[in-house]
């Protein structure tokens, strides 16, 4: 059943999300910790743990496919709604700020990932 | 026709399936005749979608983008947080512990070098602006760790609502330029395996922009980045509030 692999995901990222709430009170900020990275651990177990026991089936596990394979067009939603205005008004300072800080950060993405392990 | 504009309104989220069909059809005929597929065709998906908010934005005024056109409106359903992290953890399915656990290092490090990194430099501009105040440099850096992190930080420390503001633009455009600017130098930084991406989340932070720019290069690689990202904006209302105020305070 469909349904299956798509409650499986909903209890997964419903968890990981209470989590992330629980482990902002507990620090006392106002933020969700982790939450989306808690579920995606919940769903790797979860799904690697019936693989073992009983598969979830094919036709279940479209019910989660479905979902990652829709994440783009929800990405592309997601730019649609952007208050790009309010980037772009926000005045010369804050594209300052904006393009240096990405600028920096994306010359380190290769020097962090070439870090030789001991 | 204004029966029909009732059945798009009233079916808003069956509008946005079709409104954003149209937008993607029409990024990959672009892609393909246009560019020889070599520009994505959901890079130029996402960058349509940023000019057409950025347009409507323009029109009403409004900040949810082409969202707040009443026909649109299912836009800001199928675009907001809820469907965008279901989906999010659904790409998990398929992701590889073993890759996950070999880079956790270099994840973990990424993020707390990219939370600082960032606030630095978004400090450095607003000092090199003129602020001159604690309050207002920690929270136009905060802004610039993300837009989320500013405004949280601005108000636990008592910055004024200009500042608030001002930060919360900057976290704007730093995830606006990380959702276009990805795709383009993606090949250039290496951005093209697990722990690379994983990197790449936790330096940049920005949930939407992480989401966004990996799906433009290789949506395999959408969970090692979303993975570190979803720690981002906390590890930076932890640490800016506290740590990175005083140190700031102490200096000026």
């Amino acid at each position: 059943m469909v349904i299956y692999g798509i409650a499986l995901l909903g209890v997964c990222t419903l968890l990981g999300l209470f989590a992330g709430e629980l482990l902002g009170s507990l620090f006392g900020i106002d933020a969700n910790v982790g939450g989306i990275g808690i579920a995606m651990f919940l769903l790797m177990c979860a799904t690697s743990f019936f693989k073992g026991r009983f598969e979830i089936g094919n036709v279940s596990e479209k019910g989660i496919t479905f979902w990652s394979m829709i994440y783009i067009p929800i990405v592309v939603a997601m730019a649609a709604k952007q208050n790009v205005v309010g980037a772009i008004d926000g005045g010369f300072m804050a594209l300052m700020a904006g393009l240096l800080v990405v600028a920096v950060s994306f010359i380190f993405v290769p020097i962090i990932s070439n870090f030789k392990r001991k | 026709m204004e029966i029909l504009n009732e059945v798009l309104i009233s079916n808003n989220l069956i509008t946005a399936f079709v409104f954003v069909g149209l937008i993607v059809y029409l990024s990959y005929f672009f892609s393909n005749h246009f560019t020889g597929g070599r520009f994505h065709g959901s890079a130029i998906a996402i960058i349509l979608g940023l000019i057409f908010a950025y347009s409507a934005g323009l029109f009403t005024d409004g900040q949810k983008g082409v969202a707040d056109f009443a026909i649109l409106s299912g836009v800001g359903i199928l675009g907001g947080s809820m469907l965008r992290d279901f989906a999010i953890v659904a790409t998990a399915y398929g992701a590889n512990f073993n890759d996950l656990r070999s880079s956790g290092k270099a994840g973990v490090f990424s993020l707390l070098f990219g939370v600082i990194l960032s606030f630095s430099f978004g400090a450095l501009v607003a000092i090199s602006f003129g602020y001159d105040d604690p309050r207002s440099i920690t929270t136009i850096g905060a802004g610039t760790v993300t837009f989320v992190v500013g405004p949280i930080t601005g108000s636990a420390i008592g910055a004024e609502s200009e500042v608030i503001a001002l930060s919360i633009a900057a976290g704007l455009v730093k995830s606006i330029l990380v959702m276009t600017i990805t795709p383009l130098v993606a090949g250039r930084i290496g951005l093209n395996n697990p722990k690379s991406a994983m990197v790449f989340g936790g330096l940049m932070g920005t949930n939407s922009g992480v989401a966004a720019g990996l799906a433009a290069v290789d949506p395999k690689l959408v969970p090692y980045g979303a993975m570190t990202a979803t720690f981002y904006t906390a590890v930076g209302c932890l640490l800016v509030p506290s740590v990175l105020f005083f140190l700031v305070s102490a200096l000026y």
